[in-house]
């Protein structure tokens, strides 16, 4: 048995992709949930019905999508011009946390459109500054960034818990670990009255749609396309490989960056060490679950929220563990990664 | 200063090297082995997870201490046989397939924890190995209790690392394994299945990276918790750069690690609250990352890791 590259590749199979790796993993999931005992047809209804049988379980299923997308994102940007970017979760603590300090310290006083977009803007590049230390050492020393932003993500949950253990401490919380509150100046407008849903999901979609412009059509988009395909090649093309991984690792980093700002200011309005629900770690899931794509993403993000927000409300009812919309997630990145091995190969004997 | 003194010149603290150095000797050795094939294996932290819960959960349920170490290590083979799957049948990306590998053992951890266990307000608890001491080593002052009174896992650990040393640089096989890793078209030329070895030296690195887990929960503790493991899968990845892909070294570098761990754990208490703990429990992330800052450079990669092989394609 052999596999032979396929020549051609449609759109059909193309698209078809992500729906056979959902379903494939859904399956498998299927056999655990037999194993614990539960009806597989009942529990997968169950996480839809969690997930969107009301309005509260909708709005609350778009606003878990938000950071996702944008994590999501953020490993998609770089993902593509092979940068390991595994740092997500580590990024999306610091931007929160950086919101936080600012908002409770320096900028709670200014008015709402002019705090809003300043937050958002340091809580990208505090993501940035912690993406562009493992981009440096790969750069300088050839260290592999997987490693090193994956030990990263551990230093930077530390630093704010330190941080929210002390100087950022919230004296009024009852001697919780949580930091002071953002300005109510800054908490994000909401989308919808009576829900959580704030503007957060317009700035992640609005972004994926920008980025969906800038890869297609910029001279940058090709670039960083072609730096990771390969490199070599690329530079031989002209194309500056270090500046431009630079730049994709400050897209990446923001974005990661930037979902922890959006979560602190559109939902909790301040930071603890559970902020973040391994959004960095999923976002991995989503951008590889969307081929890649922008558009996909924010697809995928959904199809992400609807797994954690649905198993939470099948979990109470029939009493299998929560964790099983960890292993559905998990599982389809795998599926998926042998289903797109199967669009670029054919099995020849 | 004659805090750190005091620190240094404690049998307490040698002893703890070893049995913090246990689990990384062991990951970082199962780590190694696949990379000497070419094949990085970053599913070490999620089969460290699941090592650790199977290990825990079969003592828990009436096998005695060594049957739960041998079931973390077939199912650490066999999360290694679906990374081979991925990356040598298949010859996916190392790092996405290894990333998967981690999430889907880490939640399918849990998820089987969670359903044998019912949730409690303490958790349940087993009893762990025991310290045994070396007749007539032990008995030397200081030097004694210090480095011959452990639990079996952690000589099984030192014993495993020179017989892996051994086997990579004195017998055919590791001479197979060495040159899968650096160019298996050479291999194949010799005779030697690439494939084949690849596929064993995974699942036999992931059978390690199992029993890794394991020595948490049958000896440094004696319960299992969801992210128990810490990124100490991490670690061991950044070791095998620090120690140059040499499981002698390989040795010394956990060893030393584990020194810096087992110090500034006993720092913490003497310096107390003067200095936020969190600084300290940053230290052993901070040091691989330096490690691998000093060391990449210098080291020796294996020149086909991350490479897939397929017959006949160049």
């Amino acid at each position: 048995m052999r596999f032979e590259r396929r020549e051609h590749r449609s759109v059909a199979l193309v698209i078809a992709t992500p729906l056979i790796a959902i379903a494939s993993a859904l399956a498998i999931a299927g056999v655990l949930i037999v194993i614990a005992g539960a009806p597989v047809l009942e529990a997968y209804w169950r996480i839809l019905q969690g997930a969107f049988g009301s309005r509260l379980a909708a709005t609350e299923t778009l606003t878990r999508a938000t950071p996702l997308i944008l994590t999501g994102l953020a490993a998609a940007v770089a993902f593509r011009a092979r940068l390991w970017n595994i740092g997500a979760e580590g990024q999306l603590y610091f931007g929160a946390i950086t919101v936080a300090w600012a908002s409770s310290r320096f900028l709670g006083d200014m008015p709402s459109i002019l705090q809003i977009p300043l937050l958002l803007m340091l809580g990208a590049l505090a993501g940035m500054a912690l993406l562009l230390v493992p981009l440096w050492m790969r750069l300088r020393f050839s260290v592999d960034e997987v490693v090193t932003t994956l030990l990263l993500n551990f230093v930077a949950v530390l630093i704010v818990s330190m941080l929210i253990d002390t100087v950022l401490k919230d004296p009024m919380a009852f001697g919780w670990p949580q930091s002071q509150p953002v300005a109510d100046a800054a908490m994000l407008p909401k989308i919808l009255a009576r829900s959580r849903l704030h503007i957060g999901l317009l700035i992640a979609v609005v972004l994926a749609l920008v980025l969906a412009f800038v890869e297609a059509r910029t001279v940058f988009g090709l670039q960083s396309r072609a730096a990771g395909l390969n490199p070599q090649g690329a530079a031989y093309a002209g194309v500056p490989l270090k500046r431009t991984l630079v730049i994709v690792a400050c897209i990446s980093g923001g974005l990661a960056g930037l979902a922890g700002a959006v979560e602190v200011m559109g939902v909790q309005g301040y930071v603890t060490t559970e902020l973040s629900r391994g959004y960095g770690y999923s976002g991995i899931v989503v951008a590889m679950l969307a081929n890649l794509n922008p558009f996909g993403v924010v697809l995928a993000g959904l199809f992400t929220a609807t797994m954690f927000v649905g198993a939470d409300g099948m979990s109470r009812s029939l009493g299998i563990p929560s964790y099983i919309a960890d292993v559905i997630v998990a599982l389809s990145l795998l599926t998926m990664l042998i289903a797109v091995f199967f669009t670029q190969y054919r099995i020849r004997r | 200063m004659s805090a750190v003194f005091d620190i240094l010149a404690s049998a307490g603290l040698w002893a703890a090297v070893f049995r913090i150095a246990t689990p990384l000797i062991l990951g970082t050795l199962g780590a190694l082995l696949c990379e000497r094939a070419g094949v990085l294996n970053l599913g070490i932290e999620g089969i460290m997870t699941f090592g650790a819960m199977i290990g825990w959960l079969t003592v828990y349920n009436g096998a005695d201490l060594w049957t739960g170490f041998l079931v973390a290590a077939l199912a650490g083979g066999l999360f290694g046989l679906l990374h081979a799957g991925l990356t040598v049948t298949l010859g996916l990306s190392q790092h996405v397939a290894g990333l998967g590998v981690t999430l889907f053992a880490a939640s399918f951890s849990y998820y089987v924890f969670r359903l044998a266990v019912p949730v409690a307000g303490t958790p349940p608890t087993i009893t762990p190995f025991q310290p045994i001491a070396i007749p007539g080593l032990s008995d030397l002052p200081f030097v004694g209790p210090a480095f011959f009174v452990q639990t079996p896992p952690t000589y099984v650990a030192i014993l495993l690392a020179l017989v892996l040393a051994y086997l990579i640089f004195r017998t055919p096989l590791g001479l197979a394994i060495r040159m899968t890793g650096e160019n298996p078209h050479a291999a194949e030329a010799q005779g030697i299945n690439p494939m084949a070895v690849r596929y064993g030296a995974v699942i036999a690195g992931s059978a390690l990276m199992g029993m890794a887990g394991a020595f948490l929960t049958l000896s440094a503790f004696n319960s299992f918790f969801p992210t128990m493991v810490q990124g100490r899968g991490w670690i061991c990845i950044a070791l095998v750069v620090f120690s140059s892909w040499r499981p002698e070294r390989a040795l010394l570098g956990a060893l030393l690690f584990a020194f810096f761990d087992g110090f500034q754990l006993r720092l913490q208490t003497v310096l107390g609250g003067a200095v936020p703990y969190q600084l300290f429990l940053m230290i052993p992330y901070v040091l691989s990352i330096a490690a691998l800052a000093l060391m990449a450079r210098r080291a020796r990669v294996p020149q086909a890791l991350m490479q897939p092989y397929r017959r006949g394609e160049r």
